[in-house]
């Protein structure tokens, strides 16, 4: 039994030690917009916040979570740079399948909070760990960039 | 006596919502229940939507419900993958109907054909064979809410017209939303047929509009929307599969003693294979079920299976490869003769001979094969991100014993399909664990591994082109022997030729001006399951063809632009079956002729707005090509840097599509967008090899996809008008056959290095 601070609330999973913290929010908890993508944290679908720092949930142990505060895409719109890069998503139209898009948010929130202002460079390395086989990323850039001026208030 | 609407009301689609698929608040809502018929011509031979099985529908009760509120609910029938479908099928019917957009609300129609009509979603063809039916329906909508106004208000119904979610009598200045009609229209006696007149093009507000108006958006970017395996259901079970490394293997003993002691294993249990050729059957294998995905995943890991030996034991890429060369160098299967070749070959001032590889690439859609499925009172339900639901509900109810309509599949939306998800197997595995656990939901979760290991791949193939050069640096000659595995093996015994819907894709069908055609097939066998990918066998032949003209125009000393027009000739619309295209996309080919104006177009819209031909920075080159495919047009410009390390920049993507009328032009674009990125990871890293018999790649470290640095540092997409009146084309596919040879054009012209194997891999280094 591990404890976690889930989206806000202490939750107790029932999980062995080495489920990964994917498998055990997708199947034991039940919130289902973490996605599966490849089980190697190489794509990055199973993107979530621990302490505020973007994870790959897929290669993380349950263990590793107990007593963190972990942050999923069910409570991102909460956060101010949550909801601003999810209606930017929606704005530019990123999303074709969207598969991916839970994750592609989580990573661009987690880059946001911490860089304000980035510039395309930093937008790559930042995102160079989600895969989208639709092949969105340049509206991906785009609607971060949105997503920057609107929390700067219109300026970059 | 007529039936009144009201006859037929009903709780909207109550039926279809039960289960896990949690419902929105759908309050007691009016079907319409038309049943005018309109008057049809049959044309001896059925194309387009009517050619399909189960044909297309217009019936407004199949599609539009309004609920007592007001808002309305429009059933999309076709798959979701990413194409933006579900939006754009319902905005045809929201603008037609004038419907507000903001109180629409789109319903996914449960696999049903009988009733649906033809629910594949492939061939690119949702929209131009649905854009009509769903014009039909909506104005249909539209002119029963029309007369029922006007019935209501005692007017002539020419005196109403519906706008914006209202009806509106201007003489008398009234106005009533479609919620204060619903009554109204529930207890009107519609008049048989009715007549429907369509909406002047020019009011339109989303057909052909720029807008990002999405049914999905909003909840794909917050964890809400349902994919395949988003499914919950209390007790469900949870199933991973260790299937045959080798096609036709098969299992010939395993050991289940230490699965079984795995925390949370349930059940280990054999799946039975289908023979090879295999179809769209499962192949086999053995199932470890458990009360949750990992627990499944560490239980296979523990497994022990014997695995027998097969025919293809010995499939190896590099073998192959050879021998795809060398039979694309001797005569094989004629397919297409004009003029005489040899008589060319031998007349020339100079010949030209290129052989080109593509190897099998995978679809690894970002979502693997998922499904779920359960067996209850005598019920089989299933949900599926599939893009044939009819089938793989046949195939279902065949496999538990009961007759459709104790079946259900109901469509999820796809994370991904890219052709992959038109095969029932992973949908045929979850019901064979279903019926080993009646009464409990089952999971089928296929894991990154599983999917790149047994995917129905792309095929690979062997292009040989020769052409003849005359005086004036004229192509008088042209010969394309083409030799990849076939699709049809995967339902056909040891078939050896391209089938006519292969060839037909950018190999027999090039329209060109040279005199002397030759169009050969050499014989090859397939030693993996092969399936359709996106755009098919275009990626192939569109490589070779686009490459050679490029390796042509130099052996001329000509611009490759001025070459390649003047390889099209003079504008012309060709029938397709001189081109021995007896195929054409399942297309009628009085509307759709081969149609080289429109390949001319868009090239020219591409490279003018490209800058072909302006001075590039040092170390930077230019490169275009561009594809008929799918009825639509498409020219690509690729401007790239290849660095001193051999690092590929692509600094710019410049495309052009004309696809005929566009219905929502901001999913074309991203259409476009998606393709270009895919062709240029197909080029750069997309390899799927074998060794005895086996797929060596197995997740994303060594089957790479395009990651966000690889894609173009800016793009941009010309939606370009047709010059003349044309049906729609498709789009989903039709983007990806020109990226990959414009990329390796643009290299070439960066860096002097001709590309003729892909992936391109590291052979810039």
């Amino acid at each position: 039994m591990t404890t976690i601070h889930l989206n806000g609330q202490d939750r107790e999973v029932d999980a062995p030690d080495d489920m990964p913290l994917l498998w055990a929010i997708r199947d034991v908890l039940g919130f289902t917009g973490t996605k599966y993508g490849c089980g190697m944290g190489l794509c990055g679908a199973c993107t979530m916040h621990m302490d505020g720092a973007p994870i790959r949930s897929c290669v993380t142990p349950i263990s590793a979570a107990a007593g963190k505060k972990i942050t999923t895409i069910e409570a991102l719109g909460k956060e101010k740079v949550g909801k601003a890069v999810q209606e930017a998503w929606v704005k530019v139209g990123v999303p074709q399948c969207g598969y991916c898009q839970c994750g592609q948010v989580m990573s661009a929130t987690a880059l946001l909070t911490r860089n304000p202002s980035p510039n395309e460079e930093e937008i790559e390395t930042s995102m160079a760990g989600n895969i989208c086989r639709c092949g969105t990323y340049n509206r991906i850039k785009t609607a971060i960039n949105t997503a920057s001026e609107s929390l700067n208030g219109g300026a970059k | 006596m007529r039936p009144k609407f009201s006859d037929f009301s009903l709780v909207n689609h109550g039926i279809d919502r039960r289960g896990f698929i949690k419902s929105v608040g759908a309050s007691g809502a009016l079907l319409f229940t038309a049943n005018w018929t309109w008057a049809q011509e049959k044309p001896a031979k059925k194309y387009g939507g009517e050619g399909m099985p189960g044909g297309t529908k217009s019936d407004p009760k199949l599609f539009v419900a309004i609920n007592h509120d007001g808002t309305i609910d429009i059933t999309v029938t076709r798959s979701e993958m990413g194409q933006g479908i579900r939006s754009s099928l319902a905005l045809v019917v929201a603008d037609e109907m004038e419907a507000d957009w903001e109180r629409c609300r789109v319903v996914q129609a449960v696999g049903d054909e009988a009733k649906y009509g033809n629910q594949n979603t492939d061939g690119s063809r949702s929209m131009r064979h649905w854009y009509e039916p769903m014009r039909q329906c909506g104005a249909t909508v539209r002119a029963i809410i029309e007369a029922a106004a006007a019935a209501g208000w005692n007017v002539p119904v020419r005196e109403v017209r519906a706008s914006k979610h209202s009806v509106i009598h201007a003489l008398s200045r009234r106005k009533a939303d479609f919620a204060e009609l619903v009554g109204v229209i529930a207890s009107f006696e519609a008049p048989d047929p009715i007549s429907i007149r369509y909406k002047n093009p020019r009011t339109y507000r989303y057909i052909g509009k720029e807008h990002t108006h999405s049914a999905d958006a909003a909840s794909m970017v917050s964890g809400t929307a349902i994919y395949g395996g988003d499914i919950r259901s209390a007790g469900m079970v949870y199933a991973v599969v260790a299937r045959p490394p080798v096609l036709g293997s098969r299992v010939e003993s395993f050991d289940d003693s230490e699965a079984l002691k795995v925390k949370g294993v349930l059940k280990v249990m054999p799946i039975e294979g289908a023979a090879v050729p295999s179809g769209f059957k499962p192949i086999g294998g053995i199932a470890v079920v458990a009360e949750n995905t990992w627990s499944a995943i560490k239980g296979r890991e523990a497994l022990k299976v014997e695995w027998s030996s097969s025919p293809h034991d010995s499939y190896e890429s590099e073998a192959y490869r050879q021998r795809l060369e060398e039979a694309s160098s001797n005569p094989g299967k004629l397919v297409r003769s004009v003029g005489d070749v040899e008589a060319a070959f031998s007349k020339a001032k100079k010949t030209h001979a290129a052989t080109y590889y593509l190897p099998h690439i995978a679809h690894a859609p970002m979502e693997p094969p998922v499904s779920t499925a359960i067996l209850r009172n005598n019920f089989l339900e299933i949900w599926a991100p599939t893009q044939a639901p009819q089938a793989a509900r046949t195939e279902a109810a065949e496999r538990v014993g009961l007759p459709l309509e104790k079946t259900r599949i109901n469509v999820t939306l796809l994370g991904g399909g890219f052709g992959r998800k038109s095969k029932a197997d992973f949908i045929s595995e979850a019901v064979e664990i279903a019926k080993a656990f009646p009464g409990r939901a089952a999971r089928v979760q296929w894991t990154r591994e599983d999917d790149i290991r047994h995917d129905y791949y792309h095929t690979v193939s062997g292009e040989h082109l020769e052409a003849s050069l005359d005086r004036r640096g004229k192509v008088s000659g042209w010969l394309h022997r083409s030799v990849a595995p076939t699709i049809s093996s995967i339902f056909n015994q040891d078939p050896k030729h391209q089938q006519e819907f292969e060839s037909n894709m950018g190999h027999s069908n090039v329209p060109f001006a040279i005199p002397n055609v030759r169009i050969e097939n050499p014989e090859i066998a397939a030693h993996a399951r092969i399936g359709w990918f996106r755009s098919v066998s275009n990626i192939p032949h569109g490589f070779a063809v686009q490459s050679f003209i490029a390796e042509l125009a130099e052996e001329a000393g000509k611009d490759p632009l001025r070459f390649y027009l003047d390889l099209l000739g003079d504008d012309r619309e060709i029938n397709p079956g001189e081109l021995k295209d007896g195929w054409n996309h399942g297309e009628d080919p009085k509307k759709y002729p081969v149609d080289t104006g429109r390949l001319r177009n868009v090239l020219n819209v591409a490279t003018k707005e490209a800058g072909w031909g302006k001075r590039l920075p040092k170390g930077r080159g230019m490169g275009f090509a561009v594809h008929y495919s799918f009825v639509s047009y498409v020219a690509a410009v690729l401007e790239v840097e290849v660095e001193k390390d051999g690092n590929l920049i692509v600094h710019k993507a410049t495309m052009a599509i004309d696809c005929g009328p566009r219905i929502n032009p901001d999913r074309i674009r991203s259409q476009m967008e998606g393709s270009c990125v895919m062709g240029i990871g197909l080029a750069t890293t997309g390899e799927v090899s074998f060794e005895n018999g086996s797929a060596k790649q197995s997740n994303f470290h060594d089957y790479q996809v395009p990651r966000i640095s690889l894609a173009p540092k800016s793009m941009s997409v010309h939606l370009v008008d047709p010059e003349k009146k044309v049906e729609l084309g498709g789009v989903g596919e039709p983007g990806v056959p020109p990226i990959a040879p414009a990329l390796c054009n643009a290299i070439y012209a960066a860096t002097g290095k001709r590309i003729r194997r892909l992936p391109i891999g590291d052979q810039l280094a």
